[in-house]
């Protein structure tokens, strides 16, 4: 990545951008199950550019196996073995006061951020300009990533682990049990 | 700018990278020919495997169009261009156009990163023979190919109908379950490599002097045969399954869309081979030489290196053929058992014997070369005996339940023959 973004890179980040609000918008506004999954993944995929763009390209490449890879795919095969009918009938849309609060919410939001991105923060609370970058060169993609998390973060990798084993094994619990509750 | 764009002279160092205008004619030039190479490939392997077919059933095969049935594939692309599009009623239009494309654009995406010669060393720099050696390395094949079961599954799910929607179905929990044991399968070569990057992988292979197919055979064994189940091909075509699904996704489609999903999984295949070569088989490097390790090296050297790459690949293209030819389907139980159960624990067994291992011989201040290597296959021979025997006893793969015990066989036929008294005492 050059020091100062040039134009081919600032044109090309905030294109990204734009395509994951706007895919974001068609996910929420869609009537349809699987349109609304598909742009969902269009998110998940122009997120992972945004990542890539920004040197994490680990974090880009698991956001595009593990979510738009996997997950989704499996949000699909849901939707379409629940065979939910005719689209028109489903929207999960409420009347108008339900409307008017989701907008108010996303307004709230918006100005969150906008005030977030113009007010400055003490040094020890911002990321180091560059943290991918932070470690020795020569560890590759995967190595800065595992570095930190097997040192530094070591407790909380494993505890999150556990926390997803504990998971695991209560979905194959529920998936186990045989009579109605 | 301007000024060094074309500033060919100006480069003395033909192991420094080229400058900004030779690497972009030269990514230019590789596209186009890898691009021109990758699909004569796929139209040419249509024609190979039903050659192949006809030889191993011992049949003539098609040899009437053309000298020994070599336009055949021209001929059927005509065929395919020219017949009628249908699209069925009720069927969701915009997805319906979609799959096909999204079936086969992964497929090519994915050879971004594979490098497929050594680097040349030409008067105008170092030119290497891989589009992007990214930093994310095989996770970007991974990542871009787990996108290919969208165009199977919105196929299915698009063309309102049953059959179609059930290869649909078929297909996502088979790609995701084997996409997991595939992943898993990698671990251990990037413990090896140290790296994600493919070029990392082929310097290390030529630097243990040991393909990793012999330093890493279980992982080797498991990543073939999830390929395998990743292209949808026998023995793991269940998404198509003919005698149960009609054709399963695309029974709907005709015409170019249909040759497209044909087009998309020979593309598959073709990119799981390159995957393999390079992954497990040493890549592009040319066998019981160093000449070529030694960074760029000259024009025929490249040459030579990308001739020993496409005899790996075409190796194993007819392996696919040669499996498909020879195995039955698979049951669908039986395909998710295995990943399941049988791939998903080995996988993750072999990364911690693997990881030990490697611990071990890196404390014993063993350096990476030919013993290093010749004590990795002497442990994964061992393991590789012991997987085929727990494979091959008939308790996991070939039946899907275990046999009967005497006291479930008596009951059995206590049943049996209840069923038959009172049938005898029915009137007629």
């Amino acid at each position: 990545m050059p020091q100062s973004p040039g134009l081919f890179y600032q044109v090309h980040f905030y294109l990204f951008g734009l395509l994951a609000i706007a895919s974001a918008l068609a996910f929420v506004t869609r009537k349809s199950p699987v349109a609304a999954a598909l742009w969902l993944v269009s998110v998940m995929f122009n997120l992972a550019a945004l990542y890539v763009m920004m040197d994490a390209h680990f974090v880009g490449a698991i956001q595009v196996l593990v979510y738009a890879g996997a997950i989704m795919v499996v949000f699909l095969f849901v939707v379409m073995l629940l065979n939910l009918g005719h689209p028109d009938e489903l929207s999960d849309i409420r009347g108008r006061w339900g409307r008017l609060a989701a907008g108010g919410v996303g307004l709230a939001l918006l100005a969150q951020i906008m005030v977030l991105a113009r007010t400055r923060f003490a040094p020890e609370l911002q990321v180091p300009a560059n943290p991918v970058f932070g470690g020795p060169p020569d560890r590759g993609a995967v190595g800065t990533v595992a570095q930190p998390l097997f040192t530094e973060h070591l407790l909380a990798f494993e505890l999150t682990s556990i926390l997803l084993l504990a998971a695991i094994v209560g979905a194959v619990a529920i998936g186990k049990r045989r009579t109605a509750p | 700018m301007i000024h060094g764009f074309f500033a060919l002279a100006q480069v003395p160092d033909p192991q420094s990278p080229a400058p900004f205008g030779v690497w972009f004619l030269a990514t230019v030039i590789k596209m186009i020919g890898l691009f021109t190479v990758w699909m004569v490939g796929v139209a040419y392997m249509t024609l190979a495997e039903r050659r192949i077919s006809a030889w191993i059933q011992d049949r003539r095969g098609p040899n009437r169009v053309g000298p020994h049935g070599l336009l055949q594939p021209i001929a059927d692309g005509v065929k395919n261009i020219m017949k009628e599009e249908t699209l069925p009623p009720y069927a969701n239009r915009a997805l319906f156009f979609l799959a096909p494309m999204l079936s086969f654009a992964p497929a090519m995406m994915a050879w971004a990163v594979i490098p497929f010669g050594a680097s040349w060393a030409s008067q105008w720099g170092r030119i290497d023979m891989v589009f992007a050696d990214l930093p994310i390395g095989f996770l970007f094949v991974l990542a871009i190919t787990s996108l290919g079961v969208y165009g199977i599954v919105l196929a299915g799910w698009s063309s309102n109908n049953k059959y179609a929607l059930l290869g649909g179905l078929r297909s996502s929990a088979q790609m995701v379950s084997y996409e997991i044991s595939m992943g898993l399968s990698l671990i251990p070569v990037l413990l090896l490599t140290g790296n994600v990057t493919l070029s990392a992988v082929v310097n290390a292979q030529a630097t243990l002097h040991v393909w990793n197919a012999l330093s890493l055979g279980v992982a080797c064994f498991i990543f073939v045969t999830a390929a395998f189940a990743e292209t949808n091909r026998l023995p793991f075509d269940l998404p198509e399954a003919e005698s149960e699904l009609i054709t399963g996704y695309h029974t709907e489609y005709s015409a170019m869309k249909f040759s497209l999903f044909f087009i998309a999984e020979y593309a598959n295949m073709i990119t799981a081979s390159a995957m393999i070569a390079t992954l497990f088989f040493g890549g592009w490097d040319i066998p019981f030489t160093s000449a070529d390790n030694a960074g760029a090296v000259s024009f025929p050297m490249v040459l030579l290196s990308m001739l020993i790459f496409a005899l790996k690949v075409a190796f194993f293209l007819f392996l696919f053929i040669w499996v498909r030819w020879t195995l039955p389907r698979f049951r669908y139980d039986q395909l998710m058992s295995l990943g399941w159960k049988v791939f998903l624990p080995v996988a993750l067994a072999y990364i911690v014997i693997i990881a030990a291992l490697i611990l071990a011989l890196d404390a014993a201040g063993l350096a990476r070369g030919l013993v290093y290597g010749l004590i990795l296959f002497g442990v994964n021979a061992v393991l590789l005996g012991l997987l085929f025997l727990g494979l091959d006893r008939g308790r996991i793969v070939s039946p899907a339940s275990p046999p009967a015990s005497v006291a479930r066989l008596a009951s059995l036929r206590q049943a049996a023959a209840a069923r038959a008294r009172l049938s005898a005492m029915e009137p007629r």
